[in-house]
């Protein structure tokens, strides 16, 4: 059986991505078990950990901090393969410029940064914010999670901040929105997204699949 | 490269099956909304919107039960709307598998429950829709108001200044529908659109009045739209969402393939 543990502080839609996993996993014909629990015990004993995040970077962070997911994430990291989603990912960096500024766990050296609010592209044409839909997302590293998956292929992103890394070969994916950000980061047995795999039907799906059988290396 | 214009198929639900009204009488049944759903994801729609039309209290666990089975099967976004009025509501709908709620009539009666609901999940699952109808005369600049209660209720609010209170605060999107227009097939009303649009930073949905796939591509060249919202034409099978994708890419404009 193939534990996958999502860690759930009461931020977002934690639903979809059981739902998700779930899925993809009848889908291989594999024996998997989709938990969402707050619960230490519980995500120490999983094969699995998504740790995933939606709404404001402030609140997060407060709950992140209140029932200490930082440590159970931190454990995580040391042993098993991990799936960071959206505010997921970006808890993970040292700091955030949203709600005037926010230090985050920083397990992973980069920045949450604002689009802005004259956020342009190329053409001077104005870019609405927050950056939400379907976008086309660069490899720009070979990863067992990309397997399957097309190479610009879109996925659903909604947000208003990004990451900026300061080590780019730590960069997996990259998407373009007036500015260049890092659409995924693959570090040794984690991988995270900005953009929601659960929600990104057929090529979301496929990540999700090699998540559930990725043993955690590059 | 850049970011697609969305296509997203509304399903009005009335008790759990979904229904589409012409100027909201009419209501013809276009059948079950996970099943509906499912083939809208198949056929590659970018995003479900799911407005519960009764919204009584009485079938809100029906609603509650439907968007978990939707969200169950459908791995696009989904936004819920109708009779969202506390933030228990947007809760409920958040962990039954909803990405996005609408808020529509409460953020009228208290503009200060979108600034709540915005700082408690974030303003990326907040949309606020506008039901606008113009008010000025033939002769006349254009001018919008805001109804509530399914078009039926002024309010004497300006659309376009109500669009951007609502931005400030903490609305994520807006989703735009033209009272005139809704239901006629006419197209979008893209004078209205494209005001609003320009007045405000976030993502416009057009909505109100889709009956051919150029009006589609109007939407998003002329009225400037980030989304196009229709129902009847995909409903009834008029046109596929595949045939609108193509036809909006032939007219230039940027879609998920």
């Amino acid at each position: 059986m193939n534990k996958i543990a999502v860690i759930d502080y009461g931020m977002g839609n934690l639903h979809s991505v059981a739902k998700a996993l779930e899925h993809v996993g009848r889908q291989a014909d594999q024996a998997v078990e989709v938990v969402v629990t707050p619960d230490p015990g519980e995500i120490a004993v999983a094969d699995r950990v998504v740790f995933p995040g939606v709404g404001a970077i402030r609140d997060c962070m407060a709950e992140i901090r209140r029932l200490d997911v930082g440590s159970m994430v931190e454990q995580a990291m040391q042993e098993k393969p991990v799936l960071a989603i959206c505010v997921g990912m970006q808890a993970l960096m040292r700091h955030s410029e949203e709600n005037g500024g926010v230090d985050c766990l920083g397990f992973m050296d980069g920045e949450v940064r604002f689009f802005g609010s004259d956020l342009r592209d190329e053409d001077g044409r104005r870019l609405k914010v927050p950056h939400m839909g379907w976008n086309e997302v660069i490899q720009t590293t070979d990863h067992p999670l990309w397997q399957g998956v097309a190479d610009r292929s879109r996925f659903y992103f909604v947000h208003s901040y990004y990451v900026h890394m300061h080590r780019a070969e730590l960069i997996a994916g990259s998407s373009h929105y007036g500015a260049q950000l890092v659409a995924a980061v693959a570090d040794k047995n984690i991988f995270a997204t900005q953009f929601h795999p659960e929600k990104s039907q057929t090529a979301g799906l496929t990540l999700l699949r090699n998540f559930l059988s990725w043993d955690g290396q590059g | 490269m850049a970011l697609a214009k969305r296509i997203i198929p509304c399903l009005d639900c009335d008790k759990g099956r979904v229904v589409k009204g012409v100027k909201f009488v009419d209501i013809r049944d276009a059948g079950d909304p996970v099943e509906v759903s499912r083939r809208y994801s198949d056929a590659g729609a970018d995003e479900i919107t799911f407005l519960d039309i009764t919204a009584s209290h009485e079938h809100r666990d029906t609603t509650i039960d439907t968007v978990r089975a939707i969200a169950g099967q459908v791995f696009i976004p989904l936004t819920v709307g109708g009779g969202i009025r506390k933030l228990e509501d947007i809760r409920a709908m958040l962990n039954a598998g909803a990405d996005k709620v609408s808020i529509n009539t409460a953020a009228v009666i208290d503009p200060e429950f979108v600034r709540a609901a915005a700082e408690r999940f974030g303003s990326q699952c907040i949309v606020v829709a506008v039901d606008a109808k113009r008010v000025s005369a033939a002769d006349e600049a254009p001018r919008w108001e805001i109804f509530t209660h399914g078009g039926r209720k002024p309010t004497g609010i300006d659309a376009i200044d109500w669009a951007r209170r609502m931005v400030d605060y903490g609305a994520g999107e807006i989703l735009l529908t033209s009272m005139d227009r809704d239901g006629t097939k006419i197209g979008f009303d893209l004078e209205l659109n494209r005001a609003v649009s320009d007045a405000v930073s976030v993502p416009i949905i057009a909505s109100g009045g889709v009956g051919n796939l150029e009006h589609l591509a109007q939407g998003v060249i002329e009225g400037h739209a980030d989304a196009v919202l229709a129902a009847s034409i995909f409903h009834f099978q008029e046109y596929t969402i595949q045939e609108a994708k193509a036809y909006m890419a032939s007219r230039g404009v940027e879609v998920r393939e």
